[in-house]
């Protein structure tokens, strides 16, 4: 039995979007920029997807600029952002200590900038508290960037309160969403965020494209230049088939939004209580109330989490150490870093992240795979 | 980055040799430690200059496991001195190569056997000193109990 348990890494295309790209690929195939009928045709679709897009995080039409995903959206904002609206008052970003990397190294390359660069802590639970931000946050902020969800823990983050602080001072608000879809609904308005990034294959969309949601009152440098798409702010021709993809990904991830939550709420409760009946000596990391009902991240005592993740696999069930980034790279995550967490129990963490497709079935197959892995594991473990 | 164990590396991971502990060892070592994210304790058994048993607790990923496994494998019955010899280049060869980001797990599996055998010819040099003055004894090992977490049934071991 296969059971994948690691959908804050990638989801499984949906087969309802992939459905909707085909024509793209060898019908459809004009370039968006083309004057002649075929290009044009490309154009009505991309500008279709953008009224979706906007539509369903409630912004503007003009605002959605697709990328290769969210890495690029977020260095596109980050920097985009910082390096537009520098001047000798505003010299100053600042960003969560748990964000994801690719907006941690975009500060850091701002940093080497010149800018000042400030970070939030986190609680022990794993969130922000708007007084953290009040007390870094002054004239001189251009920035604030903070995560809707994270990615490694799964906790949900105040973002219109953190958005109002940082209008109260002047500075822009961007937050990463990769995580939020479908959990949180979105709208940009309403919720004071300026700036937003998206990854279609957080949400059973296709990888390689995403979105950059941005406030076009406020200025922004583009980092890829050249033949001037998405009206100078990203260039590159447009990629007609993912960005179908995104679009009718975003609409059936909220269309279904409701279903769905009751079903992951139900799975990932049943997998957490399961977990605690059978296995000692584990606990969870960040707050179970303030979190997307799909994330459980568990440290197991005594034992290391990549042989953890190791023997899992062998057994058909994939699950991550942290985020699937962090994995070969073999740093102990900054997240549960920034939480406090124990520095001993640093290496023996667990993110399990459930979706669309997974079942009860594979739920208990898990739970039998998971007790067996760490009794072995423990077994010959020399702590106790 | 690929992270690709080989069939020998897996193998020796999901079924590693000699763990466990030996009561009364001529020498034990910890190396590593839980904020490093490996640790292994080596346990020996020395017989007429020969290594007669010897085992291993591991706190550590795949390849720490599978790396203390092999070189366990290949040390038994070797003299002290050819085990202190042992390098960790063979650890690799035997498992037909590591990532290279787990070449250290081979290199702190070496370096770990090494520091219990010190610790067995330290016994010998000792002996001789103490029973002079009749007083030093063999220090036994103790695993550090290093987790906080509430205990509600301890981790039992063989």
């Amino acid at each position: 039995m296969k059971v994948y348990l690691d959908n804050a890494a990638t989801t499984k295309l949906d087969p309802r979007v992939l459905k909707k790209m085909e024509p793209y690929f060898m019908k459809e195939y004009g370039n968006a920029s083309s004057i002649h009928d075929l290009g044009q045709n490309a154009f009505q679709d991309l500008i279709k997807a953008k009224e979706k897009v906007a539509k369903l995080i409630g912004g503007e039409t003009n605002g959605v600029i697709f990328t290769s995903g969210a890495t690029e959206a977020n260095n596109l904002i980050i920097k985009g952002v910082a390096l537009a609206n520098r001047n000798e008052k505003k010299n100053k970003i600042i960003v969560s200590s748990i964000e994801h990397p690719c907006v941690m190294e975009s500060a850091k390359f701002l940093a080497r900038a010149g800018f000042k660069v400030e970070f939030i802590p986190v609680n022990s639970e794993g969130l922000i508290e708007a007084k953290e931000l009040e007390k870094l946050i002054d004239k001189e902020t251009i920035l604030v960037s903070v995560m809707a969800v994270n990615n490694e823990i799964g906790t949900i983050q105040d973002i219109a309160a953190l958005a109002k602080i940082a209008h109260a001072h002047g500075a822009y608000f961007h937050t990463d969403a990769v995580q939020a879809i479908p959990y949180l609904k979105l709208d940009v308005k309403k919720m004071g965020i300026d700036f937003l990034s998206l990854s279609a294959h957080k949400f059973y969309g296709p990888k390689g494209v995403g979105a950059a949601y941005v406030n076009r009152q406020i200025k922004i440098q583009p980092q890829i230049i050249g033949g001037g798409q998405e009206d100078g702010l990203r260039a590159g021709t447009y990629n007609l088939p993912g960005i179908i993809g995104l679009a009718e990904a975003l609409e059936l991830a909220y269309k279904e939004r409701d279903i769905y939550l009751k079903k992951v709420t139900a799975l990932r409760d049943y997998f957490w209580q399961k977990i605690q009946q059978e296995i000692p000596e584990l606990k969870l990391n960040g707050s179970l109330k303030k979190r997307v009902p799909a994330n459980l991240n568990i440290m197991f005592g005594y034992i290391e989490g990549e042989a953890i993740l190791m023997d899992l696999s062998y057994k058909g069930v994939y699950v991550s150490t942290g985020s699937a980034c962090s994995a070969s790279d073999l740093r102990a995550s900054y997240v549960l870093k920034s939480m406090g967490l124990d520095k001993n129990f640093l290496n023996s963490n667990i993110r399990f992240s459930l979706g669309r497709f997974n079942n009860k079935e594979g739920i208990d197959y898990t739970i039998r795979a998971l007790k067996a892995t760490v009794k072995r594991l423990r077994s010959f473990s020399p702590i106790n | 980055m690929a992270l690709n164990y080989t069939k020998k590396t897996l193998d020796n991971f999901l079924k590693p040799k000699n763990v466990g502990k030996i009561n009364k060892p001529d020498g034990y070592a910890q190396i590593g430690n839980m904020v490093c994210g490996d640790q292994l304790d080596f346990f020996l058994k020395v017989e007429k200059g020969k290594i007669k048993d010897v085992k291993f607790l591991s706190f550590g990923c795949a390849s720490n496991i599978a790396t203390a496994s092999v070189l366990t494998e290949k040390v038994k019955g070797m003299t002290i001195a050819e085990a202190k010899k042992y390098p960790w280049q063979k650890v690799v060869a035997e498992l037909g190569g590591l990532p290279n980001q787990k070449v250290h797990c081979s290199i702190m599996a070496v370096d770990g056997l090494k520091k219990a055998i010190a610790d067995y010819e330290k016994s010998l040099t000792v002996k001789p000193v103490a029973s002079k003055k009749g007083a030093v004894s063999k220090q036994k090992p103790t695993p550090k109990k290093n987790l906080t977490i509430k205990k509600k049934t301890p981790v039992k071991k063989k």
